[in-house]
Formats: C-alpha cells, structure tokens, sequence
C-alpha cells in the first residue's frame, strides 16, 4: 500500500491507480484509524468516498476528513455519510450523487448533476457548475441537503427538485449579466433555490415562480453565505440578503394531469 | 463472450455502467505531434468503453502525398480486395498502394486486412462532377456494392484507424506511435443498440471530415430517411453515420459553418426562438423547415474534425458530457475533465459548452470559452427582470 501513516493522517498516492483500489485503500486507512486522508495525483478516479461505512463507527465517520488534489472523478462522493471531502481542483459529473451527510467543498468548477438525489448533507462549488445542478435533491424531516455555487450554473437547475435548498451567488456573473441557466426547476415540486444576480422570467421552467424570503431563508443565507467566504477565503461582504429571490414550486405535483387515469 | 465478460467485469457486478469516451487534441499552429498523451487520457477514460470498439482520426500525418486521397479501405476477404482495386483502377489513377502496417497484439482478433490507397480521380467523360464529390460517390458505391469492403476514411493528408479493441490496443496494433498528426481525435467505443464489428467503430469518415460519437441518435430512422432521398447510403449497420453524412452534406457540400450545422442538427427550442429577434427567428424557422428531418434526437456529443478545424457539439439539451480546455496553442476536447488535466495539468481555460453550442477550434484561432458555454443572450429579451 503506497500510503504512509502518521498520528492518523494518511497520504496516498492515486497516480496510475483504478478506482476500485484507490477506493479500497481508502476503506483501508479508514479501518485502521485515519482521521484524515490525502489523497494527490487524482485523475478521474470515480466514487471516492464512497462505501465506507463498513470501515468505522459513526462517530469516526463524521470527522473524517478527506483532501484530493487532482480531478476526481464521476459520481465524487457517492452515498457520502458522513465525511468532509476538500477537493483542490475541479471535480466532473455527479459530485455528491444520492449522499446522505457529510460535506464536499471544491476549490474550482463543477460539472453536470452536482447534487444529484441528495438526501442531506452540504456541497459548496466556489465557482460555476454545469447542467442540472440539485436534480432531483429531496429532504425528509431533519435531513435536508444544501448545495451551494459561487458563480452560475447551466440549463435545468433543481430539475425534479422534492426538497432541499440550492443557493446560487452568481459572483462569476459581469455587472448586468444574466446567470446562464434556462428551465430552472422544471419538475420541481419541493425545496428552494434562493439566486442573487440576474434573472429573465423566462429562464424559469414551467410551475416555478418567485415567492417572498422567508426569516428560515433569510437565516440559512446568513450562515452558508458566511460558510462559503470561510472555506473559500473569499470576502462575501458584497453579498447581501437583500439581493436574492427565491424561487419556489407552484405545484407539489406539476404532472398530475400528465400522469392522471 | 465469456471472455468479453471476464475482461469488462472482473469482479461480476450485476451490471457494467459504461459509456462512449471522445477525446480530441489539435495544435493550432498546425504543428504535428505524437499521440502519446492522445493514448494516455483514453487509457484514463477505459471504464467509459467496453473494447467493443476504438477508433482514432489523424490529420497531418502523409504531407508527402498531400495532394492525393488517401483511401483507407477495409477488406473482409481477399476477393472484396481485388474487386475493389479493380474498382479503383478503372475510376481513379492509383499513385500508390499498400497494406496499412499493422503489429500482433495482444486480445486483438478477427481483424480484416486493412490497405490505402493514394488516389486521384482519372479525368471523367460527360458526367462530370468535382473530386471530392467524385470520390465520395465512389466511397458510398464500395460500402453499399462491393460486399465485404468498406472506405474507413477518405481524405487528403489524413487518415482514420479503427477497429474491434480497446484504443490502446487499436493504437499499438496500427502502430500509431509512429505517427505525428496536428489534429487526433479518438473514441472508446461501448456499443449499445447497434452490433460491435471493425466498420461500426469509430471515427466516421466522409472525405477528410471524421465524427466521433458518444450516446445515440434516437431520431437515426427520421434522419436516414432524409439522407436517402438526396442519394446517402447508410450500409455501417451504427446510428453515428447519419451524423457522418449531415456533416458531408451540411459543412462540406453546402458549405455551411459550424455554428449553423449546430442550429441544423441541434436547434434552440421553439420558445427560444419565439424570443428571438425577427431576423434570427427568420432564419432559425427557415432552417428548420428545410432541414428538419436532419434534427437529431437523443443524447449526443461528437467530437468533428477536418485539416482544418475541429469542433464539439452536445445534444440541445447537454444529455453527454463534454469539456473543452485550451492551453497555449493546444485545443483539447474530452468526456471527462480528468483525462484532459492528466496531459495539461495546466489550462488557459476550462469550461463546459451549452447543449447546441458548438465550440470551434480552427488552425490559426482557438475558441473563446464566452462563444460556447452560455446562450447568447444579446438578441434574447427578457420579458421582465425580477432581480432586485
């Protein structure tokens, strides 16, 4: 094993390594104690941080922390339970697919379905994000995922969304600048995305539509706008409560004519 | 196929999760290299194909023949191969011809002889028509009519090598070490709806235009139709020849840019177009009337090539991945960022193209990420503004 072990911290060197054993030398050094994990020479490999809940209890689960330097790749964070993942660097498609808790915070861009069927735990892009950011995000009770992006994102933003909340800071946007998603929330029939920056009524998708802050929204935007400035080093004083709307699911069920017999 | 299953799934999943790689490297100043870092980002991409199928399209790689086509031509067996140099003999001055060198590779079998031809059309009698369309009627007639042969690629200064493999073995087994090209694009190939053989893999190849193809064209039936009333003939058994020929059709013999192949093959939805100003709404109602039977349906990113460009385009609504990055002089496209970030761990710039947005890298100019990663908007008007 090309890791190297001290006071529970671990390097592992990914260069040249499948997926499948970069992920079981991570399930490795998590079974023998590490709290903290590097991970360097990322190049596409997929599902890191995936199926580790074999490896430890759940106290141990949540303060794991995993560091990637390099390009993971598809589906980053798939089934997260727990762990923080920092990647420095961009990461692809699927970032947080389906994860339950935990945190990922990426130093760069992300690519399609960021946020893709979360159940809960946080995911923060510093800068943009692709096609069909939080599709099909969902919440129950006290689980509810959060993604947040820096800049814009693209097409069908919150698609499918059950629950769950998407903030868009649009500060990659020039002054004036429309954010570049069309169709936002088609399908959408549950949680909120709360965007600052500028918007079209017509980039919103069918059953979508503008609805008043409330004092929760206004509470969550406090802490997780203070939380990017914090992971990011970037000053967020600019960034005021005032200058986001919320946009929210006129239906809780936008197809039941399609669907109905 | 057991040992198919043995070499993709070693650990027996219930299921494989696969999916077409492409990957495309130009320099822009049209200098040439290696394939070497063309070779390591599919070898970084192999779970997205299923060695089912590779492929690779070089530009720049026979400047001693430059003025002739280099026909690179598929036999199945051994009489198909003295049918069509018959062929060839009668229609076209023959400057050289020989067997495309190839090395014994490991898990690499059934292959077909594989020859090119340097050619040029003999001067004809009444019928005339131009070259390159001479050349490929002549391509379409040995794909439909001379039974076990197929022109894999037909066009000056470059050439196309594909086959049954993984891209790393379809590399070594055509020796493409040995080989600089300006220009590479590749595929990896995980075939879904349609049969895995030496002509079904990729790049797709009319002249020196060549398509590499990920998802599949759910409206092949739709386009097909289109094609054959204006004299295409679809005999490679794979959806990605309709592509293949729109581009012949579109690009090269009408002569229409990139951005309006893009418009042709994947158009703004209506209501984008209802927004439009009266001019682009004229134009964009035009082409879809004229060419909506060439309107391609379901997932899709291609990657597109000549000797003098090289273009990627998604689907309208982005159902593949595709990034694009430059890096001085280099234009890189790829499936996954990954593979792009192993070759150039440093880029200008990164960015993910809008679904319908082509990127356009030519010899001389590389794209600008601002043309191709969000809509333009200048012509749209919003109807109201709800940011306050």
């Amino acid at each position: 094993m090309s890791s190297i072990i001290t006071n529970s911290k671990v390097e592992i060197d990914a260069a040249g390594l499948p997926y499948r054993e970069l992920n079981q030398q991570i399930r490795s050094a998590v079974s023998i104690g590490a709290k903290h994990i590097t991970l360097r020479n990322v190049a596409g490999q997929r599902y890191i941080g995936t199926n580790l809940y074999e490896a430890a209890d759940r106290k141990a689960l949540d303060e794991l922390e995993i560091e990637i330097l390099g390009t993971p790749g598809n589906d980053l964070g798939m089934f997260l339970d727990g762990p923080s993942i920092t990647v420095y660097g961009n990461v692809m498609d699927g970032t947080g697919n389906t994860m339950n808790a935990g945190r990922i915070v990426v130093h760069g861009r992300a690519g399609d379905i960021t946020g893709f069927s979360a159940r809960g735990g946080e995911i923060f892009i510093r800068d943009d994000a692709g096609y069909r950011t939080g599709i099909h995000m969902k919440e129950f009770g006290s689980m509810r995922p959060i993604v947040v992006i820096g800049g814009t994102t693209q097409d069908f933003l919150g698609e499918y969304m059950a629950g769950g909340l998407i903030i868009i800071l649009g500060l990659t946007l020039k002054p004036g600048e429309l954010h570049y998603f069309s169709h936002v929330g088609t399908g959408m029939h549950g949680g909120a995305i709360l965007v600052r920056g500028g918007l079209a009524d017509y980039q919103l998708g069918n059953g979508v539509g503008v609805v008043n802050l409330e004092e929760k929204d206004r509470d969550s935007l406090l802490k997780y706008v203070e939380l990017y400035g914090t992971y990011f080093g970037v000053d967020v004083a600019q960034v005021n409560v005032d200058q986001f709307v919320k946009l929210a699911p006129l239906s809780k069920r936008p197809y039941k004519q399609l669907y109905a017999y | 196929m057991k040992d198919l299953q043995r070499l993709n799934n070693p650990y027996c999943d219930d299921k494989v999760l696969c999916s077409c790689a492409i990957f495309g490297m130009m320099d822009s100043t049209g200098k040439v290299f290696s394939g070497e870092p063309v070779f390591r980002a599919m070898i970084n991409m192999q779970e997205r194909g299923n060695g089912l199928g590779a492929g690779f399209a070089l530009y720049g790689i026979y400047p001693e023949h430059q003025d002739y086509y280099a026909l690179h031509i598929m036999f199945t067996n051994r009489d198909c191969r003295h049918d069509t140099e018959r062929f060839l003999e009668t229609a076209f001055q023959v400057e050289r011809s020989e067997e495309v060198p190839t090395r014994k590779t490991a898990g690499i079998s059934g292959e077909p002889l594989v020859y090119r031809y340097f050619v040029r059309p003999k001067p004809q009698g009444t019928n005339f028509v131009n070259d390159d369309d001479f050349v490929v009627q002549s391509s379409l007639k040995i794909n439909s009519e001379l039974d076990g042969a197929f022109v894999v690629s037909s066009g000056k200064n470059m050439g196309v090598f594909k086959g049954v493999g993984y891209p790393e073995q379809i590399a070594e087994y055509f020796r493409l070490d040995d080989y600089k090209a300006y220009i590479w694009t590749a595929h990896s190939r995980f075939p879904t709806n349609s049969q895995a053989w030496w002509g079904g893999a990729h790049p797709f190849c009319m002249l020196d235009w060549s398509v590499v193809h990920n998802g599949e064209l759910s409206s092949y039936g739709a386009n097909r139709a289109f094609l054959e009333t204006i004299g295409y003939k679809c005999t490679l058994f794979t959806d990605t020849e309709v592509m293949s020929y729109a581009v012949d059709l579109i690009m090269r013999r009408q002569k229409l840019p990139p951005e309006i192949f893009a418009k042709i093959v994947a158009p703004p939805l209506w209501e984008e177009i209802d927004r439009m100003s009266e001019d682009e709404k004229e134009l964009h109602t035009a082409l879809r009337s004229v060419y909506g039977g060439l309107l391609m349906n379901g997932p899709f990113s291609v990657v597109i090539a000549n000797n003098n460009q090289m273009i990627a385009l998604t689907d309208r609504i982005r159902l593949r991945p595709l990034t694009a990055a430059t890096r001085g002089n280099f234009l890189y496209f790829s499936s996954e960022e990954a593979s792009i970030r192993l070759v150039s761990p440093e880029l200008d710039n990164v960015w993910t193209p809008m679904g319908g947005m082509p990127v356009v890298g030519k010899i001389g100019s590389l794209p600008k990420p601002d043309d191709s990663r969000k809509r333009n908007t200048s012509a749209a008007r919003p109807m109201a503004e709800v940011a306050r």
